[in-house]
């Protein structure tokens, strides 16, 4: 029971969260300068059809909150409009979903590779704390989240894709081989900034837990160094680590934009960066909806995660 | 009482550590000469940082032009001295304001608690949830503001972080014995605050001011990249990096200069936080 109230509250949490998110950005058409009729005709010729169709298809000619109210029924079946000025007249949500795809790789692509290299290399610095092992991977951890990711970027772009060749400089390339080539250096880009964040939460959490009488014991019993670290170290470690996945996904989405417009990636931060410079106002509307919605997602996704993982917190839920 | 404890326990400390680690002083260092850099720009510029010469256009690193020219031929060393004022001047109002206002409604919301602690910390709940960069770009692009609309979003944005951590540190000092020894004595809220509160968490205040400071550093050169928030006229580090990624052939320094200097600055001065964090709280234990 108190698991149902607890994640209740959660997902209420993330309702009104999304709900005043939408009054924000409803108010963007205002917040922008001109008129909102002006705003949504863009570079168009201002034919009386258009202006007509405009403020039938906006409800521009009734009140500001029925206006609201219409936005948000259209938002909630995810119909954003039409886009204005990045690609005319094509529906918002077609227009983020062809670009939702890269992105969607380039966080999975480089969520695999903090998976594979950051997760260990934090576990083998929390195990061996003080060791050179541990100074290394610590000092290079704090390298790279001391690096913002615009600057990162532009780096790797000269050293590995100017200098050296090794990758393409551009675009996503063709093929499946081709996007996998043309989209290594940006994750791998993100992956360093990612993981430099999960080596230390990890590090951080192997700490607290390999002086625990139950790791001791386990030891005692003569059981293999693998078996401790995953079967005892890493099911506890697991806990504070999979709660930073809200605050990832937050850097995430930042850095991403700045990889993308790096690399030229055609991906979501791409988008948002045409629609903003282009006063585009649906598709802005559109996107800072649906990123919303994936925050409040995975924050409600790591609440689950974390319940799953460790059966204390389903006793404890009240106290959070 | 507790004035004089701070004290004690602070000439203790001295005596204690009083050569700070060598990164400190390097960071010191660095930070120094971002300083003047930022004051007078001018004893530093070995050229007119606008000053075009359109004959040495994109030009690598030379005698004269020790970071080279940008693709207008202006000198790109001049360039990026006289763009840290606009990449520390920003950040340091942001740190400031965030923590002024992000402290007092934080040490009032753990001191008071209720439902003033309750609507702030939900405030603070939603803000803390949403990509505060991007949030700055869609509205700094929309409303189409400068800098100082830039400055003001991100001040409002980086305030939540600041309520949270002084609350939860005010909170347990305010079960302490000398809050409820001021209580006692008839004080008022605000004097118990600035006069009794504060004074304790300060390392707190101190290692968030320069955090926040970083983290607007970062922000504001982030969106100068991206052609947000910039000031006519007057060249960034955010904006130089911009140029320099599409003459990476001709002259990378024109990308590298700014880089370092932002990696710099931004490593300093988190370094001398946890430095003045570690020392302080260093302190407090020993009392």
């Amino acid at each position: 029971m108190l698991i149902v109230v607890f994640l209740l509250r959660r997902l209420v949490g993330g309702l009104v969260l999304l709900l005043v998110l939408s009054m924000l950005v409803f108010g963007l058409l205002y917040l922008s300068p001109g008129s909102a009729i002006e705003t949504l005709m863009g570079s168009r010729p201002p034919t009386p059809a258009l202006v007509h169709a405009l403020t039938l298809e906006y409800h521009l000619n009734e009140p500001v909150v029925a206006q609201y109210w219409h936005w948000l029924a259209g938002a909630v079946h995810l119909d954003f409009g039409t886009s204005i000025s990045v690609q005319t007249d094509t529906p918002v949500s077609t227009l983020i979903w062809q670009h939702l795809g890269v992105s969607a790789e380039l966080a999975l692509y480089s969520l695999l590779i903090v998976a594979v290299v950051g997760v260990p290399l934090g576990m083998v610095s929390g195990m061996w704390r003080g060791t050179v092992a541990d100074r290394s991977v610590s000092l290079i951890s704090t390298a790279a989240v001391s690096a913002p990711a615009y600057v990162s970027s532009v780096l790797a772009l000269y050293l590995f894709g100017v200098t050296l060749s090794w990758f393409p400089v551009y675009g996503v390339g063709s093929g499946v081989a081709g996007r996998i080539g043309h989209l290594t250096l940006p994750a791998l880009t993100l992956a360093v900034l990612l993981g430099a964040i999960v080596v230390r939460q990890t590090r951080a959490a192997v700490i607290g837990i390999v002086h625990e009488d139950f790791v001791t014991f386990a030891r005692l019993r003569g059981l293999g160094t693998g078996r401790i670290l995953v079967r005892y170290t890493l099911r506890n470690a697991a806990v504070p680590v999979v709660t930073s996945a809200g605050l990832l996904l937050i850097i995430a989405l930042t850095a991403g934009l700045f990889v993308e417009q790096v690399f030229s990636l055609p991906g979501a931060g791409t988008l948002l960066l045409m629609a903003v410079t282009d006063k585009d106002i649906p598709t802005v509307q559109g996107l800072a909806m649906a990123l919303g919605l994936l925050v409040v997602v995975v924050n409600l996704l790591v609440d689950i995660a974390v319940l799953v993982i460790d059966p204390r917190s389903r006793f404890s839920t009240k106290v959070r | 009482m507790a004035s004089v404890a701070v004290e004690t326990g602070h000439a203790s400390a001295l005596r204690a550590r009083r050569r700070p680690p060598l990164s400190v002083l390097l960071s010191l260092i660095v930070v120094a000469g971002i300083l003047v850099l930022t004051i007078v720009p001018g004893v530093v510029e070995p050229y007119n940082p606008l000053a075009q010469n359109l004959l040495l256009s994109s030009g690598g690193p030379s005698g004269l032009h020790w970071l080279g020219t940008d693709a207008n031929g202006r000198d790109v060393l001049s360039l990026v001295v006289a763009g840290t004022r606009a990449a520390v001047v920003g950040p340091a109002v942001i740190a400031v304001g965030t923590v002024v206002l992000g402290a007092t409604l934080g040490i009032a919301a753990g001191l008071k608690g209720g439902i003033f602690d309750a609507v702030v910390n939900r405030l603070a709940d939603l803000l803390y949830a949403l990509p505060g960069l991007l949030v700055v770009i869609v509205v700094v692009g929309i409303v189409g503001g400068g800098y100082w609309l830039a400055v003001g979003v991100l001040l409002v944005l980086s305030i939540p972080g600041e309520i949270r951590l002084c609350r939860a540190a005010s909170a347990v000092q305010a079960r302490l014995a000398y809050v409820e020894a001021a209580r006692t004595l008839g004080l008022g809220t605000w004097r118990i605050m600035w006069r009794y509160l504060a004074p304790n968490i300060l390392p707190t205040i101190i290692a968030t001011l320069l955090l926040d400071f970083v983290g607007a550093l970062l922000g504001l050169a982030g969106l100068a990249y991206l052609g947000f928030g910039t000031l006519p006229g007057a060249p960034s580090w955010g904006q130089l990096l911009f140029g320099g990624e599409s003459l990476l052939q001709e002259n990378p320094w024109m990308s590298v200069g700014p880089s370092i200097l932002i990696i710099l600055t931004a490593t300093s001065v988190t370094l001398i936080g946890d430095w003045l964090y570690d020392r302080s709280v260093g302190t407090m234990g020993a009392r």
